[in-house]
């Protein structure tokens, strides 16, 4: 108990490395979402450690708005999976693929937010997970958004994916979990 | 804009830190450089919710999900999934994946010289009823050994995973057994700092829902972070 009536909550521990078997990829493809304004985009990269190695066993959930900038209810498709929400493994090199559609811009207060997805980061050696965001550098409002404005100067450019110079759908973006180019994450 | 709001942090103690070098992992995977305070936005208020789509026939008895039943002690574990507030966090998807009771996970990367058992998966899923209720009906794992140190051994444990509120309330963690002499020797355990916090992952026997001449029974509450701040009185506990 902290103060009357509030309960603590529960201590996280790792995933470990076996979570494949019970954290099943958890996906709503693009072609289901029936938004005909939205584009698809993928975005690829890596998990690596503070030694660059990468890592096989990480796990990441994104958390996406849909084109307007309005977040998924209660999932009620045949899935079960909310659109908008998406979790992917690394694979043996390390590596990740994620196919969603774009978000829109989100409100906040009077403005919006520059279009982004909430990132969560799950791996052995983890004890809790981490939090973070993936921007896009295809887009002019990453300037003005309050939370990137709170990422110091010289690190935003470790939440922003770039998009690849031939292929304007497909961006790159890496997490890196320590070291000197290492992810901004959020304290939660 | 948004009046300063920022995220709240965890309570001191309660969580472990991202560095903690008896647990050998985590040396090379943790962030050193500060944490950012997060602005609390639409983004982090909101969160997946699931539906019933995700949820299959036997998703909540690990022991029916083959043709026999599989070997080891059978065992029923139960819970509430309840907010900061004590109110029960309806819906919230619940998935726990766990070894046999050789001590052996269905899993290509574990080595350990144990038996897999054809009839058992370890891994189930399911959504809280209206009370936040969660069971499913198991077998008891076992302990199993792993590279940390000399002569480790990881106590009886099994995973748990869950969506509460927000995106920010999604909890991983892992319920242990009352009783087992392995959890002082531990060091995933032990990355917890506060002695309380640490042993509310350890379940309870439950005599109460033990089935006479068939299994025992374990409970296990969970506390996700936020609150729902409806204005009506829940029970609370």
């Amino acid at each position: 108990m902290t103060e009357s009536g509030s309960l603590v909550p529960s201590s996280s521990q790792t995933v470990g490395p076996y979570f494949r078997i019970g954290l099943k990829p958890l996906d709503r493809r693009p072609a289901e979402a029936h938004e005909t304004s939205a584009r698809t985009v993928e975005i690829r990269g890596k998990v690596l450690d503070g030694g660059g190695l990468p890592v096989p066993d990480a796990m990441l959930e994104f958390w996406g708005a849909n084109s307007s900038g309005i977040y998924a209810g209660a999932a009620s498709e045949p899935s079960g999976c909310p659109a908008g929400f998406h979790r992917v493994a690394t694979d043996d090199a390390g590596s990740f693929s994620l196919t969603t559609l774009k978000p829109g811009p989100v409100p906040a207060g009077a403005g919006t937010q520059a279009p982004h997805l909430v990132v969560l980061v799950f791996a052995r050696g983890l004890l809790r997970n981490l939090v973070t965001r993936v921007y896009f550098s295809d887009e002019p409002a990453n300037a003005a958004d309050l939370v990137l404005s709170q990422v110091p100067e010289d690190r935003r450019r470790t939440i922003i994916a770039s998009a690849n110079s031939h292929n304007s759908s497909l961006f790159h973006w890496s997490v890196i979990l320590q070291g000197k180019d290492e992810t901004a994450f959020f304290a939660w | 804009m948004l009046n300063g709001v920022t995220v709240p942090t965890a309570i001191p103690g309660t969580q472990p830190e991202f560095h903690f070098p008896p647990y050998v992992s985590s040396i090379a995977r943790s962030p050193r450089m500060p944490l950012v305070l997060l602005p609390e936005t639409l983004s982090e208020r909101a969160g997946p919710v699931f539906g019933r789509g995700l949820i299959r026939v036997n998703d909540n008895d690990l022991t029916a999900q083959h043709e026999s039943q599989p070997l080891g002690e059978r065992i029923f574990v139960h819970g509430r999934v309840l907010d900061e507030g004590g109110r029960p966090v309806r819906g919230a998807l619940v998935e726990v994946w766990q070894a046999n009771a050789a001590g052996r996970y269905r899993h290509k990367v574990d080595g350990h010289d144990a038996p897999l058992d054809p009839n058992f998966s370890g891994a189930g899923r399911m959504l809280t009823d209206d009370e936040g209720r969660y069971w499913f009906k198991t077998i008891k794992p076992g302990a199993y050994p792993w590279n940390n140190h000399d002569n480790a051994w990881r106590p009886a444990h099994i995973h748990f995973s869950l969506f509460g509120a927000g995106i920010l309330s999604r909890l991983v963690t892992q319920m242990y057994f009352p009783g087992d002499p392995l959890q002082p020797l531990d060091p995933i355990f032990n990355s917890i700092p506060d002695e309380g916090a640490r042993n509310r992952l350890i379940s309870s026997l439950d005599m109460t829902r033990a089935q006479p001449h068939y299994a025992l029974a374990y409970a296990f509450d969970i506390v996700l972070r936020g609150r729902d701040d409806t204005p009506f009185e829940e029970t609370r506990r």
